[in-house]
Order: structure tokens, then sequence, then C-alpha cells
């Protein structure tokens, strides 16, 4: 029997993805985003987001279709996003993934974004091997995740208590002056800076914290911490060291994610590593977690940034993944879940 | 629709059209799907007010089953683009683009409000000196629009609240028991998607575009929360952030 060759729908957030997928094979993977429309609110407004996808919709579908070199009437299934996500944004995704279902007559699957993070490294990579543990860190998600098989057994390990990387750094280029979205414009301030000149702290890594917290992750006292630190360079009338600051913030949000990603291998045993998610294309986090990974013995994936990144193949390579494993497909009735926990990949 | 049209001729023309099946979907008040074909039409409604992107697709299959087609089988596509709110106006606008688009059609977008004006005037109660049709808005406002006694469009859509409607005009539409208002008699209380796939060619074409009225909730900053202004110092070559334009 062929491949599977599936369709994903992807619209968690603010990026209209629609990509085609056969097994491992990546045919189409077109994204429309609507970022530029959110700049001017310093992030991602729900309603503008959502307007965004409906207009998208069709066009990125006839794009993916056409670069695909596909007929529809071919699919074995259509897989789609059914959470974690923004709920107005969910549901035009998830309303299209239903008429094309409908209308086709094909299986539809309601699908978790997180393991969609997961699943588009065996587009690049080939199958993973098991036991793998994972790292998805973007704007909306930090997580740690135990993963034996992508379409039934990945386990949450740890994840944030309070704010995601991604909207660590735009808080901290906000209080910087710098222009959001704020992952790319300080990881291009810190290139210039001096990472060692200002130590910020590691958030959850004391011994107390380590008891409860080992594997979870904290952002906004390294925020605070940075904010207190510019505040008292002003008081004292002096220059910010604008390129320092975002170096020694980003070390320190580096050093915190892959330090407890190390740890997360050695305590499982686990000899394989992937990283996902937006702020996986940073790069002072690709370079450190390569090091420690390879000192820890630990092979490491790192699927190309515009993978990294959401998109609609990455739902398409889990639909995949969901219909080799046999899994049932979803009834037509299902919901956007807006806190779709990553244990639960197929709704 | 020109001018030099009569509305016997549109209806002629609507019967004449239907060698297939016509799907009409609204989502701007309930789940509301219809299918017509000639003088057939179906209608089917599901009033949960939270679940439009759930009851969707499954009331499109029933209505289908009833008229004994598939899904893919439908010829042409109505739908009504609102005003409503979003998140469930949008489902019944995606959902009718993306089968327009699989079936190789242009959907057929219709404002909802004048689906509930053609209903009044067609079922012969309509008040002789026009009327108002409102639908629930939220946060205690409607979506309404004026017409004349043969329902069409005289003012509107607007979106505001109960009290700024015009004084003295009948009142209509499912906003009325949403927002307390006393409906004028042989008003509809619900819209009808059949009809809707039965008589859009009667309707102005209001554009695909949902009939949103209001701007999405999101204020641009005005004074940036930063701790630094930025001409105090020396920022990395980036674009930027736009100032507030509103
Ligand atoms: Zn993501």
């Amino acid at each position: 029997m062929s491949e599977p060759l599936i369709l994903g729908i992807e619209s968690s957030c603010d990026e209209t993805g629609i990509g085609i997928v056969r097994g491992n094979d990546l045919l189409a993977n077109e994204v429309a985003s609507s970022m530029e429309q959110h700049i001017r609110f310093g992030g991602v407004v729900p309603e503008v987001a959502s307007r965004a996808h409906l207009e998208a919709v069709v066009p990125v579908l006839e794009a993916a279709v056409a670069s695909a070199g596909i007929d529809l009437s071919e699919l074995d299934g259509i897989a789609v996003t059914a959470g974690p996500g923004l709920m107005g944004a969910l549901v035009v995704g998830l309303s299209a993934a239903k008429a094309l279902a409908a209308w086709l007559n094909k299986p539809l699957y309601g699908v978790n974004h997180l393991a969609g993070h997961v699943a588009v490294d065996l587009l690049e990579h080939g199958d993973l091997p098991m036991p793998c543990g994972a790292l998805l860190v973007s704007g909306g998600h930090t997580s740690l995740l135990k993963v034996t098989s992508i379409a039934d057994g990945i386990t949450e390990i740890g994840s944030t208590i309070d704010d995601a990387a991604g909207e660590a750094y735009d808080k901290v280029a906000r209080l910087l002056g710098l222009p959001y979205p704020g992952g790319p414009v300080i990881d291009k301030a810190a290139a210039r800076g001096n990472p060692a000149a200002i130590h910020f702290p590691r958030g959850l890594t004391a011994r107390h914290d380590m008891a409860k917290h080992r594997f979870d992750y904290s952002f906004s006292g390294l925020k605070t911490s940075v904010s207190r630190w510019v505040e008292t360079e002003q008081q004292a009338g002096r220059e910010v060291p604008v390129d320092d600051v975002a170096a020694g913030f980003q070390e320190a949000v580096a050093d915190v994610l892959t330090a407890k990603a190390v740890d997360l291998c050695g305590y499982y045993g686990l000899e394989h590593f992937l990283i996902g998610g937006g702020v996986a294309a940073n790069s002072r986090l690709r370079t450190l977690l390569a090091e420690r990974m390879e000192d820890a013995g630990v092979e490491l994936r790192r699927p190309r940034p515009g993978l990294c990144t959401d998109n609609g193949a990455m739902i398409a390579a889990l639909g995949v993944q969901v219909v080799k494993a046999g899994l049932r497909p979803s009834a037509l009735d299902i919901s956007a879940d807006s806190g779709l926990p990553v244990g639960n990949v197929l709704v | 629709m020109t001018p030099s049209q009569t509305r016997s001729d549109l209806a002629r023309a609507d019967r004449i059209a239907g060698s297939g099946w016509t799907l009409g979907v609204d989502t701007s008040t309930a789940v509301c799907v219809g299918l017509a074909r000639g003088d057939e039409v179906i209608s089917l409604r599901d009033d949960n007010p939270r679940a439009h992107a759930e009851r969707l697709m499954p009331l499109v299959e029933q209505v289908c089953r009833q008229a004994g087609i598939a899904v893919g089988e439908i010829s042409e596509i109505a739908v009504g683009v609102g005003p409503g709110p979003y998140t469930g106006l949008r489902v019944g606008v995606v959902t009718g683009r993306v089968l327009a688009h699989l079936g190789g059609t242009e959907p057929h977008p219709v404002c909802s409000l004048d689906v509930l004006a053609r209903q009044w005037a067609d079922s012969g109660t309509a008040p002789a000196e026009g009327f108002i049709v409102a639908t629930d808005a939220r946060r205690h406002e409607l979506y309404w629009a004026r017409y004349d006694a043969a329902g069409d469009r005289l003012d509107g859509p607007q979106v505001g609240k109960p009290e700024t409607l015009p004084d003295g005009v009948p009142v209509g539409g499912p906003g009325c028991a949403a927002r307390g208002l006393v409906p004028a008699q042989g008003a509809p209380e619900t819209l009808d998607a059949g009809l809707l796939a039965a008589c859009w060619r009667r309707l102005p074409d209001v554009g695909i575009e949902p009939l949103y009225l209001r701007d999405p909730d999101a204020t641009a900053p005005t004074t940036r929360k930063a701790t630094l202004t930025p001409t105090r110092l020396t920022l990395p070559a980036v674009r930027p952030a736009a100032a507030d334009p509103r």
C-alpha cells in the first residue's frame, strides 16, 4: 500500500497554513501570515488574525494544491489543527477542513498543534527514533515533551508556569524600545552585544524550585529583572547598552531552555532530541542546544526554520502518523479546543 | 439585478436556473442550512448559539441526505455574510467559500438581514409602512436594517443600541427576543436558509466579505510601555514599530 496522502490545515494563531504530505514527503507548504497587521498593536490581535484567516483560506488552498500537483480526489484524509490556539482563529481552519472532508467524502482528523511541531521533523529527517525528547518554544508555548509515539504517545513533562519564551522576547524588546516581534530583533542586537556583560537570572533553577519544577520554565522574573536593571542604569544617568542587555537576556533564555532539555534527556535516558516552534529559529538557542546535546551524547534534530514556525505541512505530517497508526477519524461535529492538552493528539 | 428586470422575471429565472440544488448557509444567528431546486425547498436549523463550528457541516450533510444527494453534488452556494457575531458568522462564510471553490463556482453572498426581510415580505404580513429587521449583536446591541413593505432595503445594515432604532417603525427578527423588544405581528423569528437558497437572485449582492460593522477590539499602544525612549539609545538598525495611525 502506498503512503497516505494528507492535506493539513493550520490556523491556530496568525499563520494560515496548508500543506500536503505523502508519507514523509513534503509536496506543498503554503503559508499566509497576518503578522504585518499585528505589528502596530505590539502583539497578535485575535480578531485581526481570525479575519485574515478567512480571507486567506481559499487562496492558500489553491496555491497548495497547485504546487503539490495533485488532485484533491486523491487525498486519503484532511488533517486540521483542533487546538490549542486562539478560538476564533482555530474555528476558521476547522470549518474549512470540515467542508473539504464532507465535499470530498474523505476522513477528517482534528489534531493537536503541538504534536504537529514534533511530526514536522519527519519531513526533513525521516522517521523519528523512539523514545525521543522535544522542546517546543514559540510565542504561545514552551514545553518539554517525552515522545514514545507521535500518534499516541506524547507526554508533557514540563512547561512554562507564566510567559512563553517568545512572549518574554516581545516584552523585553518593548522595554528596550525595540519593535514587535521581539525574537528576531533581540537575536540581531544580541549578536553585537556581550552575553557575559550582564548576568540575568535563570528561572526555576534554584534548589528549592528544582524539587517541584525541575522541568518547568518561568520567564516573568527574568523580564522583571531586565526591566529593573535598565531602570537603574537610567536613574544613574548612564546610557543603556541595548546590545549587551539583549545578549545577556538571550543568554539567560537559551541557557535555561537548553540546560533543562539536557537534564530531561539524562533523567529519562533519551538519546534523541528534537526542537520546534518559532523560537527554535533563534540562533543562540540553536547553537547552544547543539553544543550541549553533543556533549551529552544526544542526537539533536532541528527542522529548518521554515518548518519550525507554524505551517500546514506539520499538521499534514501528523495526519500521516495518525492514519498509519490506524486511529479512527474525527467526527464532523468536533469542536476546536483552545486549551487542548498536548497528550490529546487526535480529537 | 438590473432595474429593467421585474420581480416575476426574476422569480421565473430562479426556477429555470434551478436544474441543480442550491445550498443556502447562514450562521449570522443560529446555524441555518437549506437546499432549494425549483419549487422544492428544504430548511434545517440548529438553535445552539455557540456551536456553529460543530453543527454546521453535520446539518449540511443531513439536508443533502434529505434531498438524496451527496454534499459534492451541490450546484450553487448562497451564503449569508451577516452582520452577525464574528466567530459564528465566519463559520458559515468560510464553509460557503470552500464548498463553492470545490464546486468550481463563486459563492453568492447576501446580507442576512435581507433574507429575514424577504421572509417577512413574502409572508404577506409585512407592515404597509415598512419595517426594521434586527438580530442580536451581543454587548446589548442589535444589528439592524430598514426595509419598505416589499422587503427592499432602505437603510443599513448598522449596529447600535435598541434605543437608537428609528421611532415608530415596526420591528421584527431574532434580535427582538434577545434584546427584549416586542416584535411586530407576523415578523419572522428565525432565518430560513431554504428561502435563502431559493431566492438569492432576488437579493442584492453585498460582496463576499462578512459585514463586520465593528472594528476589531484592539488598540494600538498610544504611549509605548517602553522603559526607555528610543531617542536616548543607540538602536540596532531595524524597522521601528509603526506609530498609531488611528
Ligand atoms: Zn506553534
